[in-house]
């Protein structure tokens, strides 16, 4: 007698890796913003040798500082939730996913912790050249540490560079180049990375237009927006770049992705791309995901019935054939550690065979109800244009207050549009956060594309248990959040004047 | 000569470690709001590793060996299968 997972439980495990992710994205993406903010107004500093410089970047480290220390080791939670609550999970990806995240804790956790000495404590002590350079490094060591983080949820969207050895029931890495250096990985990096540089200038904007709108600091504000501007505009660029090539790349291996932030019900040729419902650029999307304005963009229907052809000549599988080939491979997986216990290496051979040629399927074996196959189609089409809709307000920003800045337009300013810019920054964490519900949303119900989903990875583990530690979780996380916010208010409110 | 300049790469060495040391103690002893930011950092890792992964956060194979690890986690997904 087999016992069955309670799906609630992996409702809630779920609901708490998505609260601690979301959480740890509220501080990451400031701290590699403000890392490029910072770096370059002390650039200037040591360029210009102006004291201004100095202050103004002191200032935005100061924010930094406490952006850093409010979020520093919040991920490490979401590590403690792969061993509890999704122990299959760890043990199936092996040490793909570990190498990356030990990569990431020693070399970059440490050189990160080594150059924001240098960078709070060296004013004075270090040379200037010393302390740029140490300033820089502090922000390369959070990006390096993004990449690697990023490395290891490109690889469970795509997962490339492993073999899945049936004798330890874990996927090894045999390329580890493949892994590091994965096409979704690179994208993933850049996309995710320098919109991080959108969202800390944006706050930037937002803090000093509330110095504007309360008649202080004038000169620091105007000069502050106007580096921030830059920045931002220049990490919208990639950004919109790299989105597109996301986009691209997910048309090729996560397709249902594609079809859901579409709320693309039945695919076909030269299909529009749509803003919103019944308003479309016409055959934009047929280009996006195939760059042929009349390529074949497959929708949810497609997806499920198969039956269309694929880009390499083939004829796409239906969901019920997958399914099929998913259950022979996991036949095949048990036939094969049982021929080996029993010592029958004839027979194990075969079934090595077997699995080997359904391994693509893996996952689908697990899938009990055809419909859990696909995401949510509200959330993931509206998260889809809120990331883009609000994205492009941002952009817009950047534009008007670069210009506005540097043609000294700024400095009498109407107070609604310091008070648009100061509400932009709420605005950039949602735009954010929205970008990471279209990726992870749209993955389910896989924690590894086509060979691990949620419910073969799940741990079994009390749903109590998991309940319990969402909630303690949640008030931790919310004690924490109005801890920074506070700090962050009085430090702001302290000004640019209060720093040494 | 070897001795005399073991001494003088010795001195330098313990020279270089007296001026991390007061760097870092300096830094501490001068920081304002560091203070509260640091206490905040350390309560928080306090209720991560001996709170929250003590009581609440186990490892959900703790105790197995490889091997054993292997077996339940094979185990598992061939009867995940069927349930």
């Amino acid at each position: 007698m087999l016992a069955s997972i309670d799906t609630s439980m992996i409702d809630w495990a779920r609901a708490q890796f998505a609260l601690t992710a979301m959480y740890h994205w509220l501080f990451v993406p400031l701290t590699l913003g403000l890392a490029v903010v910072m770096g370059t107004m002390e650039t200037i500093y040591v360029i210009s040798g102006n004291e201004f410089w100095k202050r103004t970047a002191k200032f935005w480290m100061k924010l930094f500082g406490i952006n850093f220390a409010i979020g520093v080791a919040t991920g490490i939670i979401l590590e403690f939730q792969f061993g509890t609550n999704w122990s299959n999970y760890s043990w199936f990806v092996g040490d793909i996913f570990g190498a990356p995240l030990a990569i990431e804790g020693v070399l970059a956790f440490f050189m990160e912790a080594t150059f924001i000495a240098v960078m709070f404590f060296g004013w004075g002590k270090v040379s200037k050249k010393a302390h740029l350079a140490s300033t820089w490094l502090t922000g390369l060591g959070a990006t390096i540490s993004a990449w690697w983080i990023l490395v290891a949820n490109a690889w469970m969207q795509y997962p490339v560079g492993m073999e899945f050895n049936p004798d330890t029931m874990r996927n090894e890495m045999v390329d580890f180049f493949a892994v590091a250096f994965s096409p979704m990985a690179i994208v993933k990096f850049f996309h995710t990375v320098l919109s991080s540089w959108m969202l800390g200038a944006t706050f930037v904007i937002g803090v000093s237009a509330w110095y504007l709108l309360k008649n202080r600091e004038k000169e620091f504000a105007l000069a502050s927006i106007k580096v921030a501007s830059c920045v931002g505009l220049f990490g919208a660029a990639v950004t919109f770049l790299t989105g597109d090539l996301s986009a691209y790349q997910v048309a090729k291996v996560q397709p249902m992705k594609l079809a859901t932030f579409e709320g693309l019900q039945q695919g076909g040729n030269g299909v529009g791309l749509k803003i919103v419902e019944g308003v479309e650029i016409p055959k934009a999307l047929s280009f996006m995901a195939t760059r042929d304005i009349d390529g074949f963009v497959p929708g949810i229907n497609d997806l499920m019935e198969g039956g269309y052809a694929l880009p390499d000549g083939t004829t796409a599988l239906s969901v019920d054939e997958k399914i099929q080939r998913g259950k022979i491979a996991i036949t095949a997986l048990g036939n094969y550690r049982k021929a080996k216990t029993e010592k029958n290496e004839e027979q194990a051979a075969i079934e090595m065979a077997t699995l080997q040629e359904n391994m693509p399927y893996f996952g689908y074996g697990y899938i009990k109800d055809k419909s859990t196959l696909v995401p949510n189609v509200s959330i993931m089409f509206w998260a889809f244009r809120i990331m883009v809709g609000l994205g492009s307000f941002l952009v817009l920003t950047y534009i008007v207050m670069l210009y506005r800045t540097w043609r000294k337009k700024h400095d009498n300013a109407p107070v609604w549009l310091n008070y648009l810019l100061l509400w932009s920054i709420p605005v950039a964490y949602i735009t954010s956060q929205a970008g990471w519900i279209v990726a992870e949303v749209g993955r389910q119900p896989w924690t590894i594309q086509d060979l691990l989903p949620v419910n073969a990875a799940i741990s079994k583990v009390s749903t109590g248990s998991v309940q319990t530690t969402f909630f303690i979780f949640l008030i931790m996380f919310g004690v924490l959040a109005l801890a920074e916010v506070g700090i962050m208010i009085n430090a702001v409110k302290k000004g640019p004047a209060d720093v040494k | 000569m070897i001795k005399e300049c073991l001494a003088s790469n010795w001195a330098s060495f313990s020279n270089r470690c007296v001026a991390v040391w007061r760097f870092y103690r300096d830094g501490f002893r001068e920081m304002r709001l560091g203070k509260t930011l640091w206490a905040i950092i350390l309560i928080k890792l306090f209720i991560m590793f001996f709170v929250l992964k003590l009581f609440f956060f186990p490892n959900f194979f703790k105790g197995k060996t490889t091997e054993e690890k292997e077996e339940y986690v094979g185990t598992e997904l061939v009867n995940r299968a069927e349930q």
